[in-house]
């Protein structure tokens, strides 16, 4: 049984989204719908790890070795400007991207394991990532004429 | 006459349920002036406030001499709010600007239009110059000019230039209205008429002093308060306003905890079944998820989040649970407030769960703020397409191309129009290098003002200021045009409830200075703007040419104008849109069959998450079918951005006074208005002031992490940990070198609400002081 692995990679996954939500917010706290929602976002993200915790130490048990290190690193820190924020929009895009995939992956798994449970938090958690991959999405839409081509 | 100072809403006409609204015709004239002395009476509707009450401007001698209400008309029957009766009086006012000034060597200068139309055209080609060029330009305009202005500034944005950065200070007063009605029914448009108030037997006012913000609304809610059969009334706010003191149930929430009042009513009414079961099924959608989110806001839950009893909220919940023709009226305490939106939105779920939407009594009023505030969102110049069209919509846009002849590209659609905060934060930033600002005064209305003054005067912004006067803003103008106004120039605007009224010029401007519509007309003529065929852009040159082309463009969809021309509006009463062929005479309900404009094609947004504002793509409004259904829109409270801490531990709430408008820049020059209202002050529970040593009349001083005020203590007339500030003051009638800080918004935070992107003005924690005693 390997759902372990996922749900460790997803936990940290989600804590280090955490992190970054909150690196943003306080880099770009000249733009208060950012920093508001990235703060708020990390809240989500929080809560998500609390919610995976007990799973992950349920399923270890049954684990034939420690979860690995799947996790890509995406995420370098932040930006400044116009174009520093958009890039630290796809960046926090791009994680939030690889969680919402590991919940569909765990998802699934929790099928599988019949773990209905596991099925409750993934239903609720992923629809949250997915929020947070649409607003992403939206405020990136809206900031990427003029920092790319009427900035200068 | 009664002094309609002593009392704002005058004498009381009492009348029953089905009843016609007596008529009572309210009148003032200067300068001992009678009816018979007045040499001519100009048809208009007040300017002052977002009623759209009808009224004659008297002429004596070419110049204003009063008003009079208008008997005929469905608004108001003759009555006049006291901000009417004695504002006109500002247009006579001898600091009117006369002339175009410039700014040379860093001070303005008189100087002529060509001077000033020639630097702002020589700023405008140089930096549309080049690829990016549109995004160089900012307009943001107003909720006081007219129709026509509108429509052409929308045009000259969108067309000539192709900028997205174009909004209103709608955005402050009147975005939350026009989201949650796009959210919940599919577009902007009020479902309800004014004649509710007569049919209605239970009237909820969330957040809304109507009393000091529309008075002649009021005076009609207090006419059947007085008659037989009375409605029951029910007042959300965090003050003792005159509404909360006549209604029968006052809850008085913490500040921003709106949402988890209505969630908490919501949920009573579903579980006590005094829901329209067949209603739900056939016309909404999100009946499930809407209770599933509800069903965590228990009375008890409810009662500790706002602070209000657990009794209350339930004896709310049978107030507007069984009524049988509930009338909703939403305004600030709710769109500038935490989680507006959404808790815009739970007013219109209560009335989809009620079936309370399209027949008499059974109304909502999503308020406007400000009297033309509804023309910025029809035609485009705040941050709304013209007929209510959604941007996301590859066929709205192609409409709008043909009709104006240009190419799909040119009309800035790759993202919603860019709202006004951030059109202010691009100026910050230098992206924005020419913002045209036209009949406001963001120097004072704007929530954070020591950065809006940094930002407006940054010297590599280059700012054209159109206004009557020399405001605070125009101060800090590179250009300032001056402006004629209501009863100098000749249009139309339209009231909340879709009353279109005609407004008559009465006399000529002052000097020089020439109609808004004038301004724009002459900038795109000397910008040339052209369409595709190399023609040129924007002909009109009247207002009711500009009347009639607005008309096509607003051909079919909800806002349709084409029934009604300028002749049909003189005499008699005010016309509702929708107006066309099939409805002849207007249209006085919206809704009335259950089908919304919720319809994919028709539709003027493609829906948002409301916690965070993010957008739905047409793909997946589809895959919901609305079918013609409204939407419930279900979402979790969540606290204010800025809460209280031990530094600030008080919220600060701004808002109006009867006597004053906006930023006074009419009111404040009314002798008899001005004399009734001539300062700021701060309202303060008893509980807190005995905390601070503060007493009735003490100077206060009062700082937020933003700023710092010093005005006058009154006690009262506020819950504990809630102090109230009015909005209304600046400087412009203080000398530069003597002005200490009173503006409200010296103290505001800079956030907005993620879907109406309207600022947070009524949640700012604030601290005071005791600066010194009363008469010290």
């Amino acid at each position: 049984m390997h759902l372990a692995h996922y749900l460790g990679l997803l936990h940290r996954a989600q804590s280090t989204l955490a992190g970054a939500f909150r690196e943003v917010a306080g880099a770009h706290a000249a733009e208060p719908d950012v920093f508001h929602l990235c703060h708020r976002q990390a809240q989500v993200c929080d809560t998500h790890a609390e919610l995976l915790e007990p799973f992950a130490r349920r399923y270890a048990e049954e684990a034939p070795d420690e979860p690995d290190r799947l996790h890509s690193e995406l995420f370098g820190g932040t930006r400044t400007g116009g174009i520093g924020l958009l890039r630290d929009l796809q960046d926090l895009y791009l994680m939030a991207a690889e969680c919402d995939i590991c919940w569909t992956v765990v998802g699934q798994a929790a099928r599988g394991a019949r773990d209905r449970e596991l099925q409750r938090v993934v239903g609720r958690c992923e629809g949250e990532t997915a929020v947070q991959l649409t607003w992403l999405r939206t405020r990136i839409k809206q900031a990427a004429p003029q920092a790319l081509v009427v900035a200068g | 006459m009664v002094d309609r100072i002593a009392d704002p809403w005058g004498p009381r006409t009492p009348y029953g349920p089905g009843e016609p609204w007596p008529e009572r015709v309210d009148l003032f004239l200067g300068g001992g002036l009678a009816e018979d002395d007045v040499d001519g009476w100009y048809q208009s509707a007040s300017i002052l406030h977002s009623n759209g009450d009808a009224m004659d401007i008297a002429v004596k001698d070419g110049r204003i001499a009063g008003v009079r209400g208008r008997a005929a008309d469905r608004i108001n029957r003759g009555r006049l709010d006291p901000k009417d009766l004695y504002g006109w009086q500002a247009n006579n006012s001898p600091d009117r600007l006369t002339r175009p000034l410039v700014r040379e060597g860093g001070r303005l200068v008189e100087s002529d239009w060509d001077t000033a139309m020639g630097r702002i055209t020589a700023r405008s080609r140089e930096l549309l110059d080049g690829p990016g060029g549109w995004g160089h330009f900012g307009f943001y305009t107003s909720g006081q000019l007219f129709l026509e202005e509108y429509y052409t500034l929308g045009v000259i944005g969108k067309a000539g230039i192709g900028t997205p950065h174009m909004d209103g200070n709608t955005r402050l007063c009147t975005a939350t209205a026009a989201a949650s009605m796009k959210a919940s029914f599919g577009t902007d448009g009020q479902p309800g008429s004014y004649t509710d108030v007569d049919h209605c037997d239970a009237i909820a006012l969330w957040g809304h002093n109507v009393a000091e913000t529309q008075t002649v609304l009021w005076m009609r809610m207090l006419d059947r308060r007085r008659g037989p059969n009375p409605p029951a009334m029910l007042a959300v706010d965090p003050r003792l306003t005159p509404v909360a003191r006549e209604a029968d149930l006052h809850l008085a929430v913490r500040a921003g905890t709106n949402l988890a009042l209505l969630n908490g009513l919501l949920r009573e009414i579903v579980r006590r079944g005094w829901y329209d079961e067949r209603y739900v099924a056939a016309h909404t959608i999100g009946f499930d998820e809407l209770c599933r989110v509800t069903d965590g806001y228990p009375p008890a839950r409810v009662a500790e989040i706002c602070d209000v009893p657990a009794a209350d909220v339930e004896r709310a919940a049978e107030l507007v649970g069984t009524s049988g023709r509930l009338l909703s009226t939403v305004l600030q305490g709710f769109y500038q407030s935490n989680q507006a939106t959404a808790a815009a939105c739970a007013v219109n779920n209560l009335h989809l769960l009620r079936g309370m939407i399209g027949r008499p009594g059974a109304g909502i009023y999503q308020m406007n703020g400000q009297p033309t505030a509804q023309n910025a969102r029809e035609c485009g110049a705040d941050g709304d397409l013209p007929g209510l069209r959604n941007w996301d919509n590859e066929r709205h846009i192609r409409q709008l191309a043909e009709l104006w002849n240009v190419e799909p590209d040119t009309i800035p659609h790759w993202a919603p129009p860019t709202h006004a905060m951030q059109i202010f934060r691009y100026a910050e930033q230098g992206s924005i290098k020419l913002l045209w600002i036209s009949a406001t005064n963001p120097a004072v209305s704007l929530p954070e003002l020591a950065r809006i003054r940094r930002i407006l005067a940054a010297p590599e912004l280059f700012v054209v200021v159109q206004d009557l006067f020399l405001t605070e803003t125009a101060e800090l103008a590179d250009v300032v045009l001056p402006a004629a106004t209501w009863g100098e120039k000749r249009g139309t605007f339209t009231s909340v409830d879709r009353t279109v009224h005609l407004s008559e010029k009465a006399v000529e401007p002052p000097g020089e200075a020439r109609p808004d519509l004038d301004i724009f007309l002459d900038y795109a003529r000397r910008m040339d703007f052209r369409d595709r065929d190399g023609n040129p852009l924007i002909t009109w040159r009247t207002p009711e040419d500009v009347f009639e082309a607005w008309k096509e463009c607003s051909r079919g969809r909800p806002c349709d104008y084409t029934g009604i021309t300028y002749d049909r509006l003189r005499g008699g009463s005010g016309i509702q849109w929708p107006c066309d062929e099939r409805r002849p005479e207007g249209t006085e309900r919206l809704y009335t069959d259950g089908v919304f404009s919720t319809d994919p094609d028709y539709c003027e947004t493609y829906g948002h998450d409301l916690a965070t504002g993010a957008e739905f793509t047409e793909r997946e409004y589809r895959a919901r079918e609305p079918g013609g259904r409204a939407f419930l829109h279900a979402a979790a409270y969540q606290p204010s951005a800025e809460v209280t801490s031990d530094e600030y531990p008080l919220l600060l709430t701004t808002g109006r006074t009867v006597y004053q408008f906006h930023t006074r820049t009419k009111t404040g020059r009314a002798p008899q208005l001005n004399d009734a209202a001539p300062d700021a002050w701060i309202e303060l529970h008893a509980d807190d002031a005995a905390r601070y040593g503060i007493a009735d009349g003490d100077l206060v001083g009062v700082a937020s992490p933003r700023g710092a005020i010093e005005v006058t203590a009154r006690i009262g007339r506020v819950r504990p940990g809630v102090v109230f500030v009015p909005f209304h003051y600046g400087y412009f009638d203080v000398d530069p070198a003597g002005r200490t800080p009173r503006a409200a918004n010296e103290l505001t935070v800079t956030a907005w609400d993620p879907v109406s992107k309207q600022p947070l003005f009524k949640t700012a924690a604030v601290r005071v002081a005791r600066l010194s005693r009363n008469g010290d």
